[in-house]
């Protein structure tokens, strides 16, 4: 029995990391039609690790950043927040709408990164779904670019209760011209986990 | 400049001048610092969450909420020789970083974190000097022992001392 990320056994890291893994590998299809490219991606890297710490992965706490947020629900509820550094927002943008001077990101790459996010954390809800049958609706993104930190606290506010640990996936995206690292976290209410543990057969 | 004492999520410190506390990237968390002038001691707490009477009391982080985390935290301050009456309080962050539909839940926390700080400050009669609250940016606070100025730094805003 578990009431918080921490008290997850082994086996059940590994049904959340292979809930990571076929995420990813919808993601890189997704990624691949938008761009009209090959993508490629490494075995993506799965974790579960405190706040401070995934912070420190994504350049420090206060790395200028641009996160899309959406929420998911029905048999699930949970929110994924895809994080993507400033700069690397600015190359894939210029890629699909063409490079311009400006230091700030346009509102046409602002809402094409919020599509991107949205298409990316769609791919995991959608893994789960096809891996537990569950019926599970994604709300539309929300946008936001500021101190990487500032933009975390959102979901582990939301999801103090179940303890400060959250899920961090990391995954590089190779195509033909350019790379694209990528990095989710996912919070899912501890009901929510505890029916995903279930319908794949694992013991809570 | 002394060396920064850097707090972190849910979490207090609490020092004396000439030292500098910092706590950086607040979001919807808020920074509370509690300061006493004769003693130039004083405190910053980076608050998560509202109310911890919700959660089972038995395996709670005090320092998480904002009801225990500035009881725990004057506490203190008074182990290290202030008197109750000095300390006084300047705050900063509440912030609703994503401008998701009005009247939703996600977007009150910054706003509920703000109003449950207010709360537990006037409950122990302390005074709030200075704010900067809400709005929709992040923000990283420092607050100097030595002056008892805080100091936030935003990145689309210019330093702004309080």
């Amino acid at each position: 029995m578990f009431n918080n990320y921490e008290e997850l056994s082994d086996m059940q890291i590994d049904v959340l990391r292979e809930i990571g893994n076929i995420g990813a590998g919808n993601a890189a299809t997704a990624l691949a039609t938008i761009l009209d490219e090959k993508v490629d991606m490494n075995v993506p890297s799965v974790r579960i690790t405190g706040f401070d710490e995934a912070v420190q992965a994504l350049g420090g706490a206060e790395t200028m950043t641009v996160a899309v947020l959406v929420n998911f629900s029905g048999d699930g509820n949970g929110m994924i927040m895809f994080l993507l550094n400033i700069k690397d927002a600015k190359s894939i943008m210029d890629i699909l709408v063409g490079e311009d001077d400006s230091e700030d990101l346009s509102e046409m790459k602002i809402s094409g990164i919020k599509e991107i996010g949205n298409i990316l954390s769609s791919s995991y809800v959608n893994a789960i779904s096809a891996l537990t049958g569950l019926n599970i609706q994604v709300s539309v993104p929300f946008i936001a670019i500021d101190m990487v930190g500032a933009l975390m606290s959102v979901p582990i506010i939301e999801f103090g209760a179940i303890g400060d640990k959250l899920m961090f996936i990391e995954e590089n995206f190779k195509g033909e011209t350019n790379d694209l690292k990528s990095n989710m976290i996912m919070f899912a209410e501890i009901n929510t986990l505890k029916i995903i543990m279930q319908k794949l057969g694992l013991e809570i | 400049m002394s060396q920064l004492i850097v707090v972190g999520i849910s979490d207090y410190k609490f020092t004396k001048g000439p030292e500098v506390i910092v706590t950086y990237a607040l979001g919807s968390c808020v920074g509370v610092c509690l300061y006493d002038k004769v003693t130039k001691i004083g405190g910053l707490s980076h608050i998560m969450l509202p109310d911890s009477t919700n959660f089972s009391a038995k395996d709670i982080n005090r320092k998480k909420f904002a009801d225990t985390a500035l009881v725990d935290l004057v506490q203190e301050l008074k182990n290290a020789g202030v008197r109750n009456n000095r300390i006084v309080a300047k705050i900063a962050g509440g912030a609703q970083m994503f401008a998701v539909q009005p009247g939703s839940k996600l977007g009150a926390i910054g706003e509920r974190n703000i109003d449950c700080v207010k709360k537990a400050l006037s409950q122990l009669r302390i005074p709030i000097l200075a704010e900067d609250t809400g709005l929709n940016f992040g923000r990283t606070q420092y607050f100097d022992l030595e002056t008892g100025i805080m100091k936030i730094q935003s990145l689309n805003r210019r330093i702004e001392e309080f």
